[in-house]
Order: C-alpha cells, then sequence, then structure tokens
C-alpha cells in the first residue's frame, strides 16, 4: 500500500515522469499532416531520446502534486534577506501574456513591433527616474549579469582612457556574485574590511585605491541592511585615483524615492527587478538585471539600444564604443513587462511608501526581537536586520536548527549563515507586502522557538518533522552525484 | 566541532600555519592535514589533486577539499614533485574526516634538503591554533 | 495602495515600538546629499482596469499580430503550447518559490528540475545538464569559458560563423576583457562549416559549431567532431531549436563534449525574445567545471527519496571569484516549463512533431524551388532554411505581411554575402493553406 497517494496524508506521493506513462500515449494533440511525408537523410537520422509517454492527466497530476510539496510566496511569509520575497502581483502575470506581446518575435523590424519597443523605452524611462541615472540597458538577464555588463563598462571606460586596469575594490560584505562577476572581467577583487559599524570606512578605502584599481562595487544598502552613509565620500576617493563607482542594486527595495543614486556618485547600477519591482522568482528564476549608468558611460552600454524619435521607436544598433550584446534578444522581455506593470500600478508615493514600509517592518522585527537573539551591529537598520546564533550557542543549537524548526510553523527560514563578517547570521527582510499581524505572528513563533532551544532543543534538531521530507542528506549528494535519473 | 584540547596532533609529523601536516617517509614527504582542518571544514565530499609530476614551490596551492558548503585550498609544505596521490580517497573522501593522518593527500619528491625541519612541531603549532 | 496592507493606525504603533515619530525618521542614516528632491517622475498610478485598457492599447498598436503566420524561426520559434503548461507553470507554489536552498520546503521545484535535467541529457545524448543557463548566447559564452577552465593551457576559441549572430555577438561581450582570442570558422558553399582552417591552429581549448545552423544547414557533426578533436580541442556543440533532436542523431552521439543552447522552443512563448532557456549539458568528467546550479539525487533522514542543490561548491556564493560562473539566478521556471513540455510530448509525440516540422519546411522548400525561388544551399536542413528570389523581395514581403503573413527575415545584416537572401521557417503552426499563399504571391 505505501505507495497509494495519500497514506502520507495530504500530501501525495508522486514518481518521477519516467517511473509513469505507457509508449503510446502522447499529452499533446498534434495536428495530422496536411502536406507529404519528406523522409530525413538517413545518415543524419537519430532514434529519437528515450522521453517516457504520459497523457495530460498524467502531467496534470504529476505537476500538481509536485506543486504541494513546494512553498511559495502566495503560501506564506518568506522573509529571506537579501532576496525581496514581496507579493508577486497577479495583473503582472496577464499583462506580460498580453497576446501580441507573448506572440511578438525578436527579430522582425522596428515599425512591426512598436509596442513592444515603447514598453522598452517607457521602462528604461521609469528606471532612470526612480535612480537618477541618465541612462539604462534592459538587456542583462538577472542581477549577476548586470554587475558583468557594468564590469565591462568599467573595463571599457578605463581601457578609452588608455589604460588596463587590474583589481577591484569588494567589501566583505558583498553578495559572492561580486567577486565572481568582476572576475570573468580579469579584476583581482581586493576585500575592503568593513568597520565596527558595519559600514565602509573612508580610510580603508582611501588605502586601498590606487591607478591599478578600476573602482569599487558597493551594494548599498548594504548585505547588513545599512545604508552606507560615506558612499560620496568614499566615491570621491575612487574617483580621484580615476576609477568608477559600482551600486550593487540587490537592496533598492529600500530606498525608492528616498535616494537618488546620481548624488551618492555611483557610476553604474543594476537592479533586480525580480526583487524590488515584484516579479515572481519562479524557483530560481528567470530574474531581470537592467543597467543604469551616468552619461559620460552611455556609449559603453549593450546594443541594439532602444530610441524615441517623434512618436515613433527605434533600435539603434550603431554605437562603435558598445560593450556589446548581453543577450540574444531584449533580455528576459516578459520579465520586464512584469516590472513595467508594476510601476504602473504602484506610481511614484506608493514606490516610495513601499520602501518606507519595508524598513518599518524590519525595524519592528529587530526591535521586538534584540532581546532574544544576539544583534552584531545595532545600528538603524533599512529593509533587512541580521542577527545570530550566539546567545544559542551554550545550548547546543545553531541557526540551521532555528530555521529549519521554522519550517515545522510554516515559515521560510531567514537567509542563514550570510553575510559571511556574521558566523551564524540570520538575515530577516520581512519586505512591505507583510501586514503588522502576519509580523507579529513571526516574531512570536521565533520567540517560541528559541523557548523551544531551551526546554527541548531536539525539537530543533530534527526538524522540520512536518514536511513530506525531513531533513536531506546533502553530504551523500554531494560525494555521490546523481544528477541524471 | 572539537575543542583544542581534544585536537589529535601526532609529535612525529610537521605541520604548517595553514592545517597541513608532513611525514618524512624515507626519501619522499607525505602531505596531508591536520585534525583541527579536518574538523573545521566537516564532512569532506571530493578532494581535488594535483597530476602525478606536477611540480610546486613552497606554500603554493596544489589542490582543495570540499566539504558541502565549503571549499579550501591545500599548500605544500615544501617545494617539490608530486610522485603519488592518494587513490583512495577519490572514492572515499571521508577517510580524511576518519584519521587524517593515515589518509595523507599527496606524496612529494622534495626540491630541497632543508625545508622539511623547519616546519612547526605539534606543539608550536599547537600555539599557533591557540592565536 | 493594495500590496501594501498597512493601516495609519498600525503604522502609528509600529513606529512607536522602533521609537520613531515618522516614516522619514526611519532614514536618518542617510545623509541629505544622497535624497532624491521631490517625487520620483513618474506617472500617475493606474487602477488595474486602466492598466488593462493600457496594456490593450500597446498591444493594438503592434503591427504583426497574434493571427499572423510568421514563418521566421532564426532562433525564436512559434510552437504550439499546450494550455497546461501555462496552467501548471503558473502555480504559484512554482511561481513565487525562491531558489530551492530549503529543500523540505521546495521538493516540487527540486523533483521538477531533476526531471529537467534527466529529459535534457537524454534529449542531448550527454551524461549532466545543468539547471538553467539565462540563454542561449550565455549559454554559448559560458560552454566556451568551461573549454578554457578544462584546456587551462590554450587561449583561444574557435566558433562557426554558422552560429547565431547574437550568440557570437554575446561571447565576444564576454570574452573583451579576457585575454582569450576568438577565431571564426566560415561558411561553405554547403552552408556547412568550413574546418579546413583548423589544421591552422594547434592551440584551441574549444571549436563550437550549432546545429541545425543560423541558415537552417544540419551540420555533419559527426565528422566535424573527429577533425576538431584531432586538434586536441573540446567540441561545443550549440543548438536554437532542440526540437530537431526528435529526429536527428543527438549531439552527444556525434561525439560533442559540452552541448548548449536556446530552449525557447521547449514550451515558451516568443515574448519579444525571452525569457527563454539557457540548456547546458556535458559529459560526466567536466561535471565539476559545469557553471550554473545541478539538482541531485539524495534520501532524507528517514532513507526517502529526495532532492537537494548540489556540487554547490562550483558556484559563486561559495567559491567567489574562483567560481565556475557568476551566475546565481538562471531561468527557473522556464526550466520546470521546457521539462513539462518535453514530458507533453512524450518520446513518441517529439518524434511525430519533429517530423511533422521536417515536412512542412520540405514542402515550402519544393513549392519555393518550383515558383522560381532557389534554394541557397543543397544540404539537408529540418524547419528553416535560405532563399534567394529572382528579383526583390520585399514588396511580395510587405504584401504578404499585409495578408497576415511574415514571410522570413533578410539576412544581409548577418551575412553580406547573401544580402537580399531569407531565411523561412515552417513549424507544425503553419498549414499548407499558409504555404501556398505564400507561394502563390511569390509567383505572381
Amino acid at each position: 500500500m505505501k505507495n497509494v497517494p495519500g497514506t502520507s496524508g495530504l500530501i501525495m506521493n508522486e514518481p518521477l515522469l519516467w517511473e509513469k506513462g505507457k509508449k503510446g500515449r502522447k499529452g499533446m494533440s498534434i495536428p495530422a499532416a496536411d502536406v507529404p511525408q519528406v523522409e530525413m537523410v538517413s545518415t543524419l537520422k537519430g532514434a529519437g531520446p528515450d522521453f517516457p509517454d504520459l497523457s495530460e492527466v498524467d502531467i496534470v497530476r504529476h505537476y500538481t502534486r509536485l506543486s504541494q510539496w513546494n512553498f511559495g510566496v502566495d503560501t506564506g511569509m518568506y522573509p529571506l534577506g537579501s532576496c525581496t520575497m514581496k507579493y508577486n502581483p497577479k495583473t503582472n502575470e496577464k499583462q506580460a501574456a498580453t497576446p501580441a506581446i507573448g506572440a511578438a518575435h525578436p527579430m522582425l523590424d522596428d515599425e512591426y513591433v512598436q509596442g513592444t519597443l515603447k514598453i522598452m523605452y517607457d521602462l528604461q524611462q521609469y528606471l532612470q527616474a526612480i535612480t537618477g541615472m541618465p541612462a539604462a540597458t534592459l538587456q542583462p538577464s538577472a542581477g549577476a549579469q548586470g554587475e558583468l555588463t557594468g564590469m565591462l563598462i568599467f573595463d571599457a571606460y578605463h581601457r578609452s582612457k588608455g589604460s588596463k586596469r587590474t583589481k577591484i575594490l569588494i567589501p566583505d560584505t558583498a553578495h559572492g556574485t561580486n567577486p565572481a562577476s568582476a572576475a570573468l572581467c580579469g579584476y583581482k577583487p581586493v576585500p575592503v574590511a568593513s568597520n565596527a559599524d558595519g559600514v565602509l570606512d573612508v580610510e580603508s578605502v582611501a588605502a586601498l585605491m590606487d591607478e591599478e584599481t578600476a573602482g569599487i562595487m558597493v551594494t548599498n544598502p548594504n548585505t547588513l541592511g545599512l545604508f552606507e552613509s560615506n558612499i560620496r565620500a568614499v566615491a570621491e576617493i575612487v574617483h580621484a585615483k580615476g576609477g568608477l563607482v559600482y551600486g550593487d542594486g540587490a537592496n533598492m527595495n529600500a530606498i525608492m524615492g528616498i535616494v537618488d543614486i546620481s548624488k551618492c556618485g555611483v557610476d553604474v547600477m543594476h537592479l533586480n527587478l525580480h526583487k524590488t519591482f515584484s516579479t515572481p522568482h519562479g524557483g530560481g528564476g528567470p530574474g531581470a538585471g537592467p543597467v543604469c549608468v551616468v552619461e559620460k558611460l552611455k556609449k559603453f552600454l549593450p546594443v541594439p539600444h532602444v530610441l524615441k524619435e517623434g512618436e515613433t521607436y527605434r533600435l539603434d544598433w550603431n554605437n562603435p564604443d558598445s560593450i556589446g550584446r548581453v543577450h540574444g534578444y531584449h533580455g528576459n522581455y516578459g520579465v520586464l513587462v512584469r516590472a513595467y506593470s508594476y510601476i504602473l500600478s504602484m506610481g511614484a508615493a506608493n514606490l516610495k511608501k513601499a520602501s518606507q514600509l519595508a524598513v518599518l517592518n524590519a525595524n519592528y522585527i529587530k526591535e521586538k526581537l534584540r532581546k532574544a537573539l544576539h544583534l552584531p551591529y545595532d545600528q538603524p537598520c533599512m529593509h533587512e536586520c541580521v542577527f545570530s546564533d550566539a546567545k544559542q550557542h551554550e545550548l547546543k543549537v545553531s541557526t540551521l536548527d532555528i530555521a529549519k524548526r521554522l519550517i515545522d510553523y510554516g515559515y521560510h527560514p531567514p537567509t542563514i549563515y550570510f553575510p559571511l563578517v556574521v558566523p551564524g547570521a540570520i538575515m530577516i527582510e520581512p519586505t512591505e507586502t507583510e501586514c503588522k499581524e502576519d509580523i507579529d505572528q513571526f516574531i512570536e513563533t521565533i520567540l517560541l522557538i528559541l523557548e523551544e532551544a531551551k526546554t527541548n532543543p531536539e525539537l530543533l534538531h530534527s526538524a522540520p518533522v512536518r514536511t513530506k521530507l525531513k531533513r536531506l542528506d546533502e553530504t551523500l549528494a554531494a560525494r555521490k552525484p546523481c544528477l541524471c535519473g | 566541532m572539537k575543542e583544542l584540547s581534544e585536537l589529535i596532533l601526532p609529535a612525529d609529523i610537521r605541520y604548517t600555519d595553514d592545517h597541513e601536516w608532513a611525514r618524512q617517509v624515507g626519501d619522499t614527504i607525505r602531505i596531508g592535514v591536520s585534525d583541527y582542518a579536518q574538523d573545521q571544514l566537516g564532512d569532506i565530499v571530493f578532494v581535488e589533486f594535483p597530476e602525478v609530476g606536477d611540480t610546486f614551490e613552497k606554500g603554493e596551492e596544489f589542490g582543495s577539499l570540499e566539504s558541502v558548503k565549503a571549499v579550501s585550498e591545500l599548500y605544500l609544505p615544501i617545494g617539490g614533485e608530486i610522485v603519488a596521490i592518494n587513490e583512495a580517497l577519490e572514492d572515499s573522501p571521508e577517510l580524511i574526516n576518519e584519521d587524517p593522518y593515515a589518509n595523507w593527500i599527496v606524496e612529494i619528491k622534495p626540491a630541497g634538503d632543508d625545508e622539511y625541519d623547519a616546519l612547526l612541531n605539534a606543539q608550536d603549532y599547537l600555539d599557533t591554533l591557540k592565536g | 495602495m493594495r500590496y501594501l496592507p498597512h493601516t495609519q493606525e498600525e503604522i502609528a504603533e509600529m513606529l512607536a515600538e522602533v521609537g520613531k515619530e515618522s516614516l522619514n525618521d526611519l532614514f536618518s542614516t542617510i545623509p541629505d546629499d544622497c535624497r532624491m528632491e521631490g517625487d520620483i517622475d513618474l506617472p500617475p498610478s493606474m487602477t488595474e482596469w486602466e492598466l488593462d485598457a493600457h496594456m490593450a492599447q500597446i498591444g493594438a498598436s503592434m503591427r504583426v499580430t497574434p493571427q499572423h503566420k510568421v514563418l521566421v524561426g532564426a532562433g525564436s520559434y512559434h510552437h504550439y503550447i499546450p494550455e497546461m503548461i501555462r496552467a501548471l507553470a503558473s502555480r504559484s507554489e512554482f511561481l513565487t518559490a525562491y531558489t530551492p536552498y530549503q529543500p523540505e520546503m521546495a521538493q516540487g521545484t527540486l523533483q521538477g528540475i531533476y526531471e529537467y535535467q534527466t529529459l535534457t541529457a537524454r534529449l542531448l545524448g550527454m551524461d549532466v545538464a545543468n539547471a538553467s543557463i539565462y540563454d542561449g548566447g550565455a549559454a554559448l559564452a559560458e560552454a566556451l569559458l568551461m573549454g578554457l577552465r578544462i584546456n587551462k593551457k590554450c587561449k583561444k576559441v574557435a566558433v562557426s560563423k554558422g552560429i547565431h549572430p547574437h550568440h557570437r555577438q554575446v561571447v565576444r561581450t564576454y570574452l573583451q576583457a579576457t585575454d582569450f582570442e576568438i577565431v571564426e570558422l566560415p561558411l561553405g558553399e554547403d552552408g556547412r562549416t568550413d574546418l579546413a582552417s583548423l589544421a591552422e591552429y594547434s592551440d584551441l581549448a574549444a571549436v563550437a559549431l550549432q546545429s541545425p545552423n543560423f541558415l537552417g544547414v544540419i551540420e555533419d557533426l559527426q565528422a566535424a567532431g573527429e577533425k576538431i578533436h584531432e586538434t586536441g580541442a573540446l567540441f561545443v556543440t550549440s543548438f536554437t531549436e532542440p526540437l530537431a533532436f526528435g529526429l536527428l542523431k543527438n549531439p552527444g552521439e556525434c561525439g560533442a563534449d559540452i552541448v548548449c543552447g536556446e530552449g525557447q522552443s521547449m514550451g515558451l512563448a516568443r515574448s519579444f525574445g525571452g525569457p527563454g532557456l539557457g540548456m547546458f549539458a556535458c559529459k560526466d568528467k567536466f561535471t565539476r567545471n559545469m557553471p550554473g546550479r545541478l539538482v541531485g539525487e539524495t534520501v532524507d533522514k528517514d532513507g526517502k527519496r529526495g532532492f537537494v542543490l548540489t556540487l554547490a561548491t562550483r558556484e559563486q556564493h561559495i567559491r567567489r571569484e574562483k567560481a565556475t560562473s557568476n551566475i546565481c539566478s538562471n531561468q527557473g521556471i522556464c526550466a520546470m516549463m521546457a521539462g513539462m513540455f518535453m514530458a507533453t510530448l512524450g518520446g513518441t509525440g517529439l518524434r511525430e512533431l519533429a517530423q511533422l516540422n521536417h515536412s512542412k519546411a520540405e514542402y515550402l522548400k519544393s513549392e519555393l524551388r518550383k515558383a522560381g525561388a532557389e534554394i541557397v544551399f543543397d544540404s539537408p536542413t529540418f524547419n528553416e532554411f535560405l532563399v534567394r528570389f529572382p528579383s526583390d523581395f520585399k514588396p511580395v514581403y510587405k504584401q504578404l505581411f499585409d495578408n497576415g503573413i511574415v514571410a522570413g527575415i533578410e539576412v544581409g545584416r548577418y551575412y553580406p554575402q547573401y544580402k537580399g537572401c531569407y531565411l523561412f521557417c515552417a513549424t507544425e503552426t503553419v498549414g499548407k493553406g499558409d504555404i501556398d499563399a505564400v507561394v502563390q504571391e511569390v509567383r505572381r
């Protein structure tokens, strides 16, 4: 009886695709041939892949059951720090699926696709207005590709000045994508330590910045959830040595309508549309990582770039200084449409309000949990707050245990063990779309778990127990990789 | 994780600040990682080896150990040529966790004569761990 | 605003709790000289209904409509997408989840991606496929960088001019700040890559060919692979129309070491070119050099089968500047959809659909030839091919467009030697009647 669905409660069992089906079934209605069959040249012909044959019902049940083992923002609170898991509006999905947009082929002449070009042009304008930067490209497919685009622009800029620089400054609080993106441009990352307050010191940047260094990559607010208040002074030092300042906009959700990025001395910045601008993460992607730049770097942006001439939109391919393409077409277009839909739905006042409420929620959690959890940097935070498990060490309870126990109570855990400057970090980003009673309930749950840690730590060590599967053996998966069934 | 007092640090081998050990075996020297290193890294899932015949300077990176969520580079305590790798670790990297001293990683033919004696003894190594 | 749940009272209570007077006070750590003056310059906010109307207007401004029969591939293909794929992919448990870092809460995504990896590996005849790269262009760039990592001593890669020109541009972009060199291999008169010049190079890390290539021609991958391996280089194959492997020998059978390509064809809308799907696979022995995420099988505490992200030490969040790639977000839900699409077709359906595409394109080809057009290459093609017309085709193109048919694309921008030639594609979505209408207009 053990494979009968339902024996695991109402979480159904479901095998792998190829463990079900019958040869000869089909899940798709393929039209009958209305032209003569022409055989493929025999020397090129293959046998076709060994795929399972399934009916439509087989497939619908399969994926419906799989979906029930998953947890999304629509299921519950998802306070994953640095990821901005805000609500993903339904209307955005509808707009991205507008038939004329969904069916638009990306290689037709501009005159046939004015509507899709208009959305690109307008979205560029909106992102420029939100950041205060004068130019933008929508091509990068995700934040990391935005960073790469930015680093290539750094490289092109320095080459245009007749130099090839070899190093880049990256604070110790940075996301791993920053050094990895810089390395693709041949830059050696030079770590800059943040100070006791968790932000960059002007002196430590001054000590490291030289004329071999292309510039600095700063995430602002940083991954400790703190605004880099010395950003202007840091930028001046970098600029004085001929360097550029990259702004990682992963945390833009804290400062919309509040900070003018161009005034901070930032030269290039990417935005994560799948964070700040409400597009869904899709269990890993797709995202979109548009890049905004200052005027002097505009000429290095990827081609083609959309322009408006009178009432006509046009793709400009002719830009000899451009770094070139980073995407086969125009970026993750459907994601761009969702962000466009979000910005139009929100307007200026609500975007600012979103940032204010995101910051309010994070500060509220910080105040309510500061007695129970260690707060390594006791500063007013932006949209996220970072605790650690230091107070739980003596109970032999770790950040991982707390995170896994949260699952049993129906919450997605916060980001854990990041940023690296905080051992045992617990990084909570509630976002603005969580209401006060849900935030209160989350706080109560954490406090309850921390009580359990004192009275019955085994509950934490063995968590989760209410999920379909218990803790998974990641060591086995890595020692004997089985990546293909 | 182990307390410093729980670490096993055999007295008949030499150590480095980077947590490798070296043991003279006839003309060659076997290299591994200390109990402290394996304990910090946790369950080791993969050993990245150099090729036999590669030569490295003292202190040069010659491979790495991976756990599920960390990578630790390996640095050669003594310059020389790799004459053997411990193939048993290819399929069973966990042997290092089980006994980091019996399960050496590479064997080298040292380029010079005097480097071995310059390495840390067990007591000096323990002192560096105490900071 | 319906996404912002806080009432005035709640805001006041929460502010009191954090010891602030107003929402503005929360931002006291931001220096005055960094602040935005005034409001963001954006249009007034729209209601849901106003937004619907606005988007409908934009839709109506498109001269190419969903009703147009688009006989264009060139890396973005029109195939029927079963409604269940949209319905299943929009289940918000999949759509609104993050990367599955907490496997106990994400078994749906993890099993779905494991199935995608497996079906992709089977389709391409490879041992391992990853959880996706952004698109075909980025996948090719990553494949060549991987080749350069494996063949460390070589600093050069070669790419065929038969590869999608945009993908070659992405490769140039990715490699421009490095000291690696890119060599382009020309196309021969038969539309296949001319490998004669390979002998000139002894230091190639990897050589990449696309098949079917941009001009539709099926490369002789087997023969090419042998020649490429003789130089010591890795053999990389790319594709933009994975449906072809329902009928053709897969790249693995032809000796490919790394296979990459654009997977839009597998159940994704054209959507003005994105989001697509970078499919990426390789031989077992190169797994640890792969970019991107991998899902692997394991067991839970009770010994039950489950799935986790694995071999993560290759990735940026652990290995930082030494990672195999900087990729973090990938094309998650698109990979899930491609998995659904492959499952929907099954082995039997994929074969049938691939055969139908080939037959439609061959019919169009033979009818155009009868109407006096020249098929530029004699070499075998799958569902795309290049056509040269005896006279200027632009007026015919415009007339056909007005009649609801997009008759190919002109390729002179990319291949000056074929200026005035049009690349046509016929999939299962094109009826015999559409094809006959094109041919009739050509004859006129």
